[in-house]
């Protein structure tokens, strides 16, 4: 199986709608995995079936039980995440900072605190006309998003090890959720756009799935609003090595297809003969 | 009054809210502008570079002393996070899974365990203009431990006029970090499916916070129903709507400001502040 994820820095370049057209394209058997858990939105264009449903247990979290509370404050200054507040005279964890390392359950001297299991969001394992997905809910404001991320894509390859591909729409960013998402994969697609921002945020996206030895290739989304900066984008594949799979124009269909929560491929419009050009290319090299 | 930026969805136009607000408002008043998307902080592109002013981001962690510890695993046992391992000869440890707790410091009975520092971020300051002030902070490459350089830039927050923290994509717990302590939180939105579910979800985030919010709507081509209809419902207040038009992508793409550009969206912008500040007050 080929683990393929799509990923951005920058926000907003255009991943889901380009995760949703491979998706689309793709003639092997193949399973999505939504890893973008706070905002996943692939579910809009690929409309699944919800087949199960589970909830994603977190790290545990402190909780404090007034009655045996001496209110000494012991636990409060020794936590360095700000989670143990004081009101109205009793302490009380905010569950939503709590990364659950039980230090305030190991010093407090009246025994008042305890771990408990605690929610953090939803597991879905779907169909779709493409093949199978699995994607989750984190809770607004919840933590754990990089737990989330792991596990979804446990159940990817425990429940559709067989395919072909696994086809990752993952979330923005370098931090925990994005080394979550790439670990493990054999290539990343990163997708740009020419603004200034998109590239410095690539610069950091390239530097973070090299250091986890996952192979880079970059596709510039509307290359054509700033050919200036497409041109430095392309230049800054060729110096780093980085495999270019192509560009895809600024095209106003792309916006109708998400409007109407359609894969832009069903269509025939520019943007779409770009990814189909793109996703040939890709194919021919993945398999 | 501090005014927090945030959207669910990335690349809705969060940056190019927070820094047009910040540059309009800083030509009568002072300001200081934070860069909270830590993983990806993009706003000193949009500022002449002047003498950046670096400081660095570290956490504690674990130092064990070998010839005190006895091998006795108690630190491993209590590391909820697996970042302490009691091999035979040794305890590993693995930096990137500790969250820099302290329990295991605490846990160990023969005070084997001392904390270093390590640094994960760095927080740099650019004085932009004599009255804006931009504090950018910046997660090492490979590190996770984000939300703590968040905390270290908004320690730098003062007693301005006007304070402007822009948030990463997304609801988990980087958001919730930016969004602590702000007075309200401008929501930017694009009218598309994705834009309005992940708008639905930074909302719930500022509820759960019990900040009062207000929407911008971003790259309109004139089509919002189902935004203003999801703000008449919620009751949220829509403070602006900017069109989509190719000239805004080409100004903000090569890294310049339609505020500056402009002083028609300077005044505009100079709007949506003194809109945040009446709903406050109003909310209040």
């Amino acid at each position: 199986m080929i683990r393929l994820a799509v990923v951005s820095g920058k926000g907003g370049t255009g991943k889901t709608v380009l995760t949703g057209a491979i998706a689309h394209l793709c003639n092997r058997p193949r399973v999505m995995v939504d890893c973008d858990v706070d905002a996943a939105n692939l579910e809009l264009l690929l409309h699944p079936r919800i087949l199960e449903r589970k909830d994603f247990a977190g790290m545990e979290a402190a909780c404090i039980d007034t009655t045996q509370c001496t209110a000494c404050g012991i636990c409060s200054d020794a936590c360095r995440f700000d989670a143990i507040r004081i009101h109205g005279g009793d302490y009380a964890v905010e569950t939503g900072r709590c990364e659950g390392c039980g230090v305030c359950r190991l010093i407090c001297p009246a025994g008042a605190v305890s771990m408990q299991p605690r929610v953090c969001g939803e597991i879905f394992y779907s169909e779709t006309r493409y093949g199978d997905l699995v994607h989750a809910r984190l809770a607004p404001g919840a933590a754990n998003s990089g737990l989330l991320v792991a596990e979804i894509k446990k159940i990817a390859l425990s429940r559709n090890g067989d395919c072909d591909l696994m086809l990752i729409d993952g979330p923005p960013g370098i931090g925990c959720p994005l080394i979550s998402t790439i670990t493990g994969t054999d290539q990343v697609l990163v997708v740009t756009e020419p603004s200034v921002s998109a590239l410095h945020d690539l610069e950091r996206v390239v530097q973070v799935s090299r250091s986890l030895r996952t192979k880079v290739s970059v596709v510039i989304n509307k290359h054509d609003l700033n050919p200036r900066i497409s041109g430095t984008i392309r230049e800054f594949c060729r110096r780093e090595d980085l495999v270019f799979r192509g560009e895809i124009p600024y095209d106003e269909s792309v916006m109708e297809a998400v409007r109407t929560a359609r894969p832009v491929t069903e269509d025939t419009v520019p943007a779409a003969e770009a990814i189909h050009t793109i996703w040939d290319d890709m194919s021919h090299d993945l398999w | 009054m501090k005014i927090a930026v945030a959207s669910g969805k990335g690349g809705t136009g969060k940056s190019m809210v927070a820094a047009n607000l910040a540059f309009s408002l800083s030509v009568a008043e002072p300001v200081t502008l934070f860069d909270c998307d830590v993983e990806e902080p993009n706003l000193h592109l949009f500022f002449p570079e002047d003498q950046p002013e670096v400081s660095s981001v570290s956490i504690l962690v674990p130092d064990v002393d070998p010839d005190r510890c006895t091998l006795c695993g108690e630190c491993a046992r209590f590391c909820a996070f697996g970042a302490l391992v009691a091999a035979r000869d040794r305890v590993l440890f693995f930096p990137l899974h500790c969250h820099s707790c302290g329990g295991c410091m605490v846990a160990c009975p023969a005070g084997a365990i001392r904390e270093t520092p390590r640094q994960i971020g760095t927080v740099t300051e650019r004085s932009i203009s004599p009255n804006l002030l931009l504090v950018t902070g910046t997660l090492n490459e490979g590190e996770v431990l984000g939300v703590k350089v968040i905390r270290a830039a908004k320690g730098r927050a003062g007693a301005e006029s006007w304070i402007i923290f822009d948030a990463s994509p997304g609801t988990s717990c980087p958001v919730v970090e930016t969004l602590e302590g702000a007075d309200f939180c401008i929501l930017v939105t694009e009218s598309t499916p994705f834009g309005l579910h992940d708008l639905a979800l930074a909302y719930d985030v500022t509820l759960q916070k019990g900040i009062p919010s207000g929407v911008v709507v971003n790259r309109s081509d004139g089509r919002d129903d189902v935004v203003h209809r999801f703000c008449n419902e919620k009751n949220i207040p829509v403070l602006a709507v900017i069109p989509f038009e190719r000239k805004i992508a080409e100004i903000q793409g090569s890294g310049d400001l339609i505020a500056r550009r402009d002083p028609a969206w300077k005044d505009r912008f100079c709007a949506i502040g003194r809109a945040c500040r009446s709903l406050m007050e109003g909310g209040a």
